[in-house]
């Protein structure tokens, strides 16, 4: 409050010294003013914000990609809920997401947590861990589409372990390739994220439960674990939203294969879209996912305060 | 404090560096062993015959140009967000107008958009607009998905500024436009940095937008030819990874001489 008086009388001694008419309230002056956010703000509504209108509209028409649109009603609508396909997608979307979540957050925890250490050998490995993370989601795909090739890959080699050597074959290892390549993928990232967070975690913290005598297991669940909240919550929004859009690894590894056993929904919405060139179903499947989106992304933004950061930034900044 | 080892981690963090070890190992040792040596050995064997032919042959399915088109795609996009974002974050930060508070909740939904979900109308916009088949029509698109987390970095970002030093200024008679040059954007030079590394990396790996908005080959960037060469000479694996390798050498060689920035970039939203 009281930072907020000094700041409004300061500005009003200047208005007195400048002799150019002055926009706005004396509070205003030496503000930028909304001005300043216009061409950001109308790139950004040209590029994402309109087409997310039309998506909307678009799921309403039926469009091949080259008449005009005409529109149809909730007929795309009806027809995407009657699909055991769609129907199908969405669940494996949610299994692959769930997967995903279940074993990045405990190793990436684990990873996070030991590499905060500060021992050389750590800085190393963790420099090691990384390297996933330079890879393109491409990259990735292409990469373990080559190491687990059926005829010339990794299984093709270690038959004891893979059986025939096609992982790709039957529903249950392709959704097993899918949830590992994520895993390799991403993991590197929330370790990172972990990592920061759990150097930040005061020693002393550490030294008074020593002094009580707990454990390593009382102090990881005690201390550790309670303070890494905030990025737990970060970590498992960036995981979902990531599980959520899912596409290029299902393109490149599996083509939503075998049959459509691997067909997760923004794939789906791809092949609708691009394939069958049916582009009022393929922006319906969008709008779910998007509406799917929003929600979580409400959920962060009330779950880490940012909405609120403003509101209390306001007197500081 | 002398604290004992951490066995449970301990192993879990060597089981991991196998995890991520042994593909890696995979991908540099195949591609520098000719086809015919990879397909006897498979995938674990060491190189006998060094070569390079793997490289000289991406290169001549068309890598070359890949790689400049990623290039501008790459600078063009770092170029509009350093163009847009810096006044954005400034005026978020700084500036009293109830339009730009809206404007900061429009941008934090922002980062809720997936770009799957707008490719179908982006696709009808880009025809539309004739971009279809042009670079242009894959750096629009791909600059805009890059602003919220930008914004939301700078922003923060700028937030750390003491508010002492725009007194100061203010009491100089220092107009906004000083003070943006003057003082907002020497001071948050980091933030800076993470953006242009972020929007680079989303720019480079960037795959859906010139899957849909592209066909041609002279359009082609680097992830779309990696996907390619896996569709049409997926038998040829050295040659496959050889183009994983070229496609990872810049951000290796952001990894290497600007690590700090890299990894914030690569966090966006995580690492603030």
């Amino acid at each position: 409050m009281t930072t907020q008086m000094t700041r409004a009388s300061a500005p009003r001694t200047v208005t007195g010294k400048t002799s150019r008419p002055v926009r706005g309230t004396a509070a205003d002056v030496g503000r930028p003013g909304f001005a300043w956010a216009v061409p950001a703000t109308l790139f950004f509504a040209l590029f994402a914000i309109a087409p997310l209108v039309m998506v909307a509209v678009l799921s309403f028409m039926n469009w091949n990609g080259l008449a005009e649109p005409e529109f149809v009603g909730l007929d795309n609508w009806k027809r995407v809920f009657d699909d055991p396909v769609m129907i199908q997608s969405i669940w494996l979307t949610l299994l692959l997401t769930f997967l995903g979540v279940a074993l990045q957050t405990p190793l990436s925890i684990l990873l996070g947590v030991w590499a905060a250490g500060k021992q050389r050998n750590r800085a190393v490995l963790s420099a090691i861990y990384f390297v996933p993370l330079l890879l393109s989601s491409t990259a990735v795909s292409v990469l373990w589409r080559a190491l687990l090739d059926p005829n010339f890959g990794v299984p093709a080699q270690a038959t004891w372990l893979f059986g025939d050597g096609n992982l790709f074959g039957a529903q249950s290892t392709a959704i097993g390739v899918l949830a590992f390549v994520s895993t390799w993928q991403f993991t590197p990232l929330h370790t990172l994220i972990y990592q920061g967070a759990a150097r930040a975690i005061p020693e002393v913290l550490y030294q008074a439960a020593e002094i009580d005598g707990a454990g390593r297991f009382r102090q990881f669940f005690h201390i550790t674990l309670p303070q890494l909240r905030n990025s737990i919550i970060t970590s498992m929004i960036l995981m979902v939203v990531g599980g959520l859009t899912t596409f290029e690894t299902v393109l490149i590894l599996t083509q939503g294969g075998p049959g459509t056993d691997t067909t997760i929904s923004a794939y789906y919405m791809y092949q609708k879209a691009f394939k069958s060139f049916d582009f009022g179903a393929g922006a319906a499947i969008a709008l779910v996912l998007v509406v799917a989106a929003t929600i979580i992304s409400l959920i962060v933004v009330r779950l880490s305060g940012y909405d609120k950061m403003r509101g209390t930034m306001e007197g500081m900044s | 404090m002398r604290r004992r080892p951490n066995y449970l981690a301990g192993a879990a963090s060597l089981a991991w560096l196998f995890i991520v070890g042994l593909p890696l190992y995979v991908l540099l040792a195949a591609t520098v062993q000719t086809r015919s040596d990879y397909s006897k050995g498979g995938p674990l064997s060491w190189p006998e015959n060094f070569t390079l032919e793997n490289f000289t042959g991406a290169f001549d399915e068309g890598f070359g140009q890949y790689y400049l088109n990623t290039v501008i795609v790459t600078v063009a996009v770092v170029g509009i967000v350093l163009l847009l974002v810096p006044p954005l974050a400034y005026a978020i930060v700084r500036s009293r107008s109830r339009v730009t508070s809206l404007v900061f909740r429009l941008f934090l939904l922002g980062l809720a958009i997936p770009a799957q979900a707008v490719i179908v109308p982006m696709f009808y916009l880009i025809s539309e607009a004739g971009l279809y088949d042009n670079l242009i029509g894959v750096i629009l698109p791909t600059a805009a998905f890059c602003l919220p987390v930008s914004a939301l970095v700078l922003s923060g970002a700028m937030r750390d500024i003491s508010p002492e030093l725009f007194e100061a200024m203010a009491m100089d008679g220092a107009t906004p436009r000083r003070m943006f040059f003057q003082l907002v954007l020497p001071l948050s030079r980091g933030g800076i940095s993470t953006i242009v590394v972020f929007s680079a990396l989303q720019a480079w790996n960037g795959f859906l937008f010139p899957l849909v908005l592209t066909q041609s080959d002279s359009t082609k960037v680097i992830t779309l030819g990696l996907y390619n060469f896996q569709t049409e000479h997926g038998i040829n694996i050295p040659g496959l990874l050889a183009a994983v390798v070229l496609s990872m050498v810049p951000v290796l060689l952001v990894y290497l001489f600007a690590r700090r920035a890299l990894v914030q970039g690569l966090m966006g939203v995580g690492g603030k």
